[in-house]
C-alpha cells in the first residue's frame, strides 16, 4: 500500500462521512469503491463496508442526538424493519432477473428525487432546526 | 409507525438486491409519506442503518470477511466527516438538503442504469 492509495482512503473515507452526516446514508456507495481500490476483493469490501460505516454512523447518531433531532425508537422501528427487509430482498433477488430490477430500481430512485425536489420547490424554507 | 415499519421493510429489500444502503431509499420516504422534518428523517436513517450494519457484520466476521484494519482507515476518518456533515446540516436550509438529496438520487439511479 502506498501513501497515495493510503491518502485516497483517507480522503474518501473524510467524504463518505460528510455524505452520510448529511444525508442520513450510510457512506458505502464511496467505502467500497475506496476498499477495492486498496486491493480488497468485491465480497471483502461489500462486508468490510459495513464495519466501516458503524464509526460513521455512530458519530452522526450522536451528533445529531445533540442537535434533537435523533429519537431512538424510530430509528429502532427503521432497522428492525430492515433487516426482515434484507431476508425478503435476498428471496426476490433468487426469483426475477437482475437487470430488470436494476432499472426498475433506478427508475424508481428518479421518481422520488423528482418528487423530493417538486415539494421542496412548494414548501417555503425551514430554518434552523426543524424538529 | 405502521408506515415506519413498511419503510424499513423496503429499504431493507432494496439493499439487499442492489448492494445500494437503505438509507437512501428511507430518507426520502420517511420525509414524503410520513412527514417526518429532513433532519430527523436523516437521523433516525443513521440510527437504522447503524442496527442493519451491525447485524451484518455479525454475520460477515463470522465468515472472516472483514479486514479491521482497512475497514479503520475509511471507517475513522468518517466518523470525523459525519461529525461535520451533521453540522453543516443544522446550517443549510431544508430545502437546500432536499435539493442536494434529490441530486444524490439522481446520481445513484444514472449510476444504476449504466451497463
Amino acid at each position: 500500500m502506498t501513501a497515495s492509495t493510503i491518502a485516497l482512503a483517507l480522503a474518501l473515507g473524510l467524504a463518505a462521512g460528510v455524505l452520510s452526516g448529511l444525508f442520513g446514508v450510510g457512506g458505502g456507495i464511496l467505502f467500497v469503491p475506496a476498499l477495492v481500490a486498496l486491493g480488497l476483493g468485491q465480497l471483502e469490501a461489500q462486508a468490510t463496508s459495513l464495519l466501516a460505516i458503524l464509526p460513521t454512523v455512530a458519530a452522526g447518531a450522536w451528533n445529531q442526538r445533540r442537535y434533537g433531532n435523533f429519537h431512538p425508537r424510530l430509528a429502532l422501528q427503521l432497522g428492525l424493519a430492515s433487516i426482515a427487509g434484507v431476508g425478503a430482498g435476498a428471496l426476490v433477488a433468487i426469483s426475477l432477473p437482475e437487470e430488470v430490477l436494476r432499472r426498475l430500481f433506478a427508475l424508481l430512485l428518479l421518481v422520488i428525487a423528482v418528487r423530493l425536489a417538486l415539494r421542496a420547490h412548494r414548501t417555503p424554507p425551514r430554518y434552523p432546526q426543524s424538529s | 409507525m405502521l408506515r415506519i415499519l413498511v419503510i424499513g421493510l423496503v429499504a431493507g429489500v432494496f439493499s439487499a438486491l442492489f448492494g445500494v444502503g437503505g438509507g437512501i431509499v428511507a430518507v426520502p420516504l420517511l420525509v414524503l409519506f410520513v412527514d417526518i422534518p429532513e433532519r430527523v428523517a436523516t437521523a433516525t436513517s443513521l440510527g437504522a442503518i447503524g442496527i442493519t450494519a451491525f447485524a451484518g457484520v455479525v454475520i460477515f466476521a463470522v465468515r472472516g470477511d472483514i479486514d479491521v484494519g482497512h475497514a479503520a482507515l475509511v471507517g475513522l476518518p468518517a466518523a470525523v466527516g459525519a461529525l461535520a456533515g451533521t453540522w453543516l446540516q443544522q446550517r443549510v436550509s431544508t430545502a437546500v438538503l432536499s435539493y442536494g438529496f434529490a441530486a444524490l438520487l439522481t446520481g445513484v439511479g444514472v449510476w444504476l442504469l449504466l451497463p
